[in-house]
């Protein structure tokens, strides 16, 4: 396949940054799309340019490391796929792609498609862990989890942490990913204590690192690669509902 | 490649005594540290993964001052978190025989009696305190109707211990360890640095006293002190080139710790996992492992014929050679990981392999979706099935897998006594960085058990005792100066070669030649060959090699050529190691010691040894450490 990239460059923070034009050839359909980009950065390298910048570690979906706008959809318009796992088989020969980093005003640019996603770690320290220092714990079986309930916990907690959801919403929103971590704390019996104080001050960090509010457009949830439904928006509110009314 | 070899080397802090009350004693023996104190103890912790994140997260709880470094944007994505199949624990929940006498048992005699037994008693005991930590942190583990935990058994163990969340287990089980140590650092206990490399250690009056790193957005060097240091970066997988690692996985901060005086233990020894899926051409950047539950279903077979062209489908039965089932009826296709991929190597190299040029498997699910149905397999599997599609293009509910072995972790590490502290006073070093517990094999489920003691329950109390007599007082600034100007002399001869050739491409020639030379099977001949070439290719990357950009920015390139370096450095010490043990074990699979049936022959005479590497200007030294054996008897594996 040959193909036509049109990809943001931006040297740093304090550079307005553009788009720039490569022609890529002789590209398998069986590469990964970070395996295109190798080749690419490749050759630049060879001629003297700086190559691409971008995230990535694992290549299997599951750290949550990279994360790329794909002609204009985040991770690309394959669903449930992480950009590491998305193959140039998808593609049409002679295409041209358009490749931009995530965009939101928390999430500053470092260099090219790297962007500086500490904000959502800050949410984390707000209040997304159970206080249990090691050693403190019971048996694990002296509490019993409905297992519908640990299910669901489970498919909450598959977050990644990527981002995608914040590029994709038109507000720039964290709520899909603060409410992930909201919705599996909240319905395991672990999380109980804690759930309401949670809830509130996850949500005041994310508002205080300059994300935008909800308005239940979806969008995050359509480009998520875990699939985290927007009912955990639902249940995040009522959280923070009932914090608030205490 | 010249050695010489130096004294013995013994562990002289696990306790004496029955094996059952070694670690409570040691606990009671090591000194504890007045909670006032704790806080002028500085700890400095590198990596985030199990055993770090878990490390900084409890040091912090119980007080310390820690810095935490990783090399990734956030401490939540080390390679932990790619970890799939599940726990172990000798919990005993089934009823079913288990104890952690057993898991004990288990874990000695799978590392074919190449670990040290006091330590993995330990690890087997700890094992149930980790699932309690983990449930009381919400881990969202499977559980069954009445709401107790599940378990599955797993690669090959006759009892059911394996913990896990679906095909995420590692990713439950590092959040876990993430959202403790984020709390640690909103509680101000722990200060966090993302995306720092550690690049040298700082050892001064004989003391690991903190490290140098790079801050790879600025490309700043700075100095960090401490009165320990942890080192829990991983293994060294990626020397291969193409590994199940994340890009990132690297040797560098062990590799330098080496550099100051850390002895290296076994690096020969590498773990190849049976099912991955297959390269698919030149441009491959990683692999990608299958679960090990999927052997649990499927079947492993090729063709009869050589260079057999047909599709699948269409070579009938009596012309298919089910070789696991053949050559071990007693555990068919659910042999242990060394067994299995090395059965596939040797068809392959019968030339009955399949796929693209013929580096592949079929695992075949035909009968079992026969068996048990279409639906049924799908909701045992149907997430690993779709993860081989978006891979391959081919869907596997229709034709077989194909799969081939791909380099997946690695049991050597640094030296480390039972205290987990290497030769360097107070540097201390957990999780796969380690060499201490799996011997020449590690079993599927124990490297996140084992990263998880280390880090929650194991480091904890014994660098008290070292902390004990601490704080250590000023650093040394000749040696910060010292180590400082190794690293800025390092990178400014990579950026200054300016040659024709990238990191990765060295890297790839690098991979290439461990994996035909030192990879599933060595023989004396391709080990030296390969010390031959790798001095070779090592002169030719610093001669010819090309950085481009500058060192005062993020730079991505120049990471990598740092790497790469290093990595040479270790993978003439990996054929080093695998040259002198002529023996076969584990991992370790010397061609020339096989019995008549062609499986792994021991050498418990001339072997029963950890080796561990001193590095010296003169050469390498070896240090022998001895294996005594007294409750697991040592026997040849057999698996027929």
């Amino acid at each position: 396949m040959n193909l036509t990239l049109k990809v943001w460059r931006q040297s740093g923070p304090s550079d307005a940054g553009r788009m720039v034009t490569y022609r890529v050839e002789d590209v398998s359909p069986d590469m990964s799309f970070l395996e295109m980009l190798d080749v690419l950065n490749e050759r630049l390298i060879l001629e003297g340019d700086d190559p691409i910048a971008f995230d990535h570690d694992c290549r299997e979906g599951i750290c949550g490391m990279c994360g790329m706008v794909i002609n204009g959809v985040a991770h690309g318009e394959q669903r449930a796929t992480t950009t590491c796992q998305l193959h140039m088989r998808h593609f049409e020969d002679d295409a041209t792609i358009t490749i931009e980093p995530w965009r939101a005003a928390p999430f500053p640019v470092v260099k090219d498609l790297v962007v500086d996603r500490s904000a959502f770690d800050r949410i984390i320290q707000a209040g997304g862990f159970v206080s249990v220092p090691a050693g403190s714990a019971p048996d694990a079986h002296s509490i019993p989890v409905r297992k519908e309930d640990a299910d669901a916990a489970f498919d909450a907690a598959t977050c990644i942490g990527c981002g995608a959801c914040v590029a994709a919403c038109p507000n720039g929103s964290a709520s899909l990913f603060t409410a992930a971590k909201i919705t599996h704390l909240s319905l395991v019996p672990q999380g109980q204590p804690e759930r309401l104080s949670r809830a509130k001050a996850m949500v005041d960090q994310m508002d205080a690192e300059g994300f935008g509010g909800c308005t239940n457009t979806g969008e995050c949830t359509a480009v998520c690669p875990k699939g985290i439904p927007l009912d955990a928006i639902a249940q995040m509110n009522s959280d923070y509902l009932k914090a608030n009314s205490k | 490649m010249k050695y010489t070899e130096g004294p013995e080397i013994r562990d002289a802090k696990a306790p004496e005594g029955p094996i059952e009350g070694r670690w409570e004693k040691r606990k009671f023996s090591a000194r504890l540290v007045n909670p006032a104190n704790k806080r002028k103890l500085h700890v400095i912790v590198v990596g985030t993964g199990l055993a770090g994140g878990s490390a900084a997260a409890t040091l912090g709880e119980l007080g310390y001052n820690v810095t935490s470094f990783c090399y990734q944007d956030s401490p939540r994505r080390a390679h932990s978190i790619a970890a799939q199949g599940g726990i172990n624990a000798a919990k005993n929940y089934r009823g079913d025989g288990d104890s952690v006498y057993r898991l004990f048992y288990d874990t000695v005699k799978g590392g074919d009696f190449r670990a040290r037994e006091s330590n993995v008693y330990r690890l087997a005991e700890v094992s149930v305190n980790i699932i309690d930590q983990a449930v009381a942190q919400g881990v969202p583990f499977a559980r069954e109707y009445g709401g107790l935990l599940d378990t599955r058994s797993f690669g090959g163990a006759q009892v059911s211990r394996t913990f896990y969340a679906r095909g995420q287990t590692g990713q439950q089980l590092l959040l876990g360890a993430y959202q403790a140590l984020e709390r640690q650092i909103a509680a101000g206990t722990v200060t966090m640095h993302t995306r720092h490399e550690m690049l040298d250690l700082i050892v001064s009056d004989g003391r690991a006293r903190g490290v140098i790193v790079r801050d790879m957005v600025t490309g700043e060097i700075e100095r960090h002190f401490a009165d320990a240091v942890v080192l829990a970066t991983g293994g060294y997988g990626n020397v291969f080139f193409l590994s199940t690692n994340a890009k990132g996985c690297n040797t560098t901060a062990i590799w330098r710790a080496h550099e100051r005086g850390a002895y290296f233990a076994n690096p020969c020894y590498t773990q190849i996992h049976p099912t991955c899926i297959p390269v698919s051409g030149e441009y491959q950047s990683k692999l990608t492992l299958m679960s090990e539950s999927l052997r649990n279903d499927g079947r492993v077979w090729v063709p009869l014929k050589k260079n057999d062209t047909r599709a699948p489908g269409d070579i009938p039965e009596e012309e298919r050679d089910y070789y696991l089932e053949r050559i071990y009826p007693a555990f068919g296709n659910l042999v242990p990981r060394d067994i299995a991929s090395r059965a596939a190597k040797n068809v392959c190299d019968e030339g009955r392999g399949v796929g693209p040029g013929g580096l592949g498997v079929y695992l075949d699910f035909r009968d079992a979706i026969n068996r048990l149905g279409r639906d049924a397999v799908e909701k045992k599997y149907g997430n690993l099935f779709e993860m081989y599609e978006r891979i391959t293009g081919e869907n596997p509910y229709d034709v077989p897998m194909r799969i081939y072995p791909a380099v997946h972790y690695t049991m050597g590490g640094l030296w480390v006594d039972y205290d987990l502290q290497s030769t360097i006073p107070g540097l201390f070093v957990i999780g796969e960085a380690n060499f201490s517990d799996h011997g020449a094999n590690r079993l599927g489920a124990s490297a996140l058990m084992q990263g998880l003691a280390d880090g929650y329950f194991v480091l904890p109390t014994t660098i008290g005792d070292y902390l004990a007599d601490g704080p250590f007082g000023d650093v040394d600034e000749e040696a910060v100066a010292e180590a400082e100007i190794k690293v800025r002399t390092k990178i400014e001869r990579l950026m200054s070669v300016n040659g024709t050739r990238t990191p990765d491409s060295f890297h790839r020639e690098l991979g290439k030649l461990m994996w035909d030379y030192c990879g599933m099977e060595r023989t004396e001949e391709s080990l030296r060959k390969a010390l031959e070439r790798i001095p070779e290719l090592r002169e030719e990357f610093w001669q010819n090699v090309k950085v481009s950009g500058t060192a005062e920015e993020l730079n991505q390139v120049l990471e990598k050529a740092g790497r790469v370096a290093d990595f040479f450095d270790l993978a003439e010490l990996m054929c080093l190691d695998a040259l002198i043990r002529t023996e076969s074990c584990g991992g370790h699979f010397r061609a020339e010691s096989q019995d008549a049936d062609g499986e792994a022959l021991r050498d418990d005479e001339n072997f029963a040894h950890v080796s561990a590497w001193e590095r010296t200007p003169d050469g390498p030294v070896l240090h022998k450490e001895p294996l005594e054996y007294e409750y697991v008897k040592m026997t040849q594996r057999s698996y027929k």
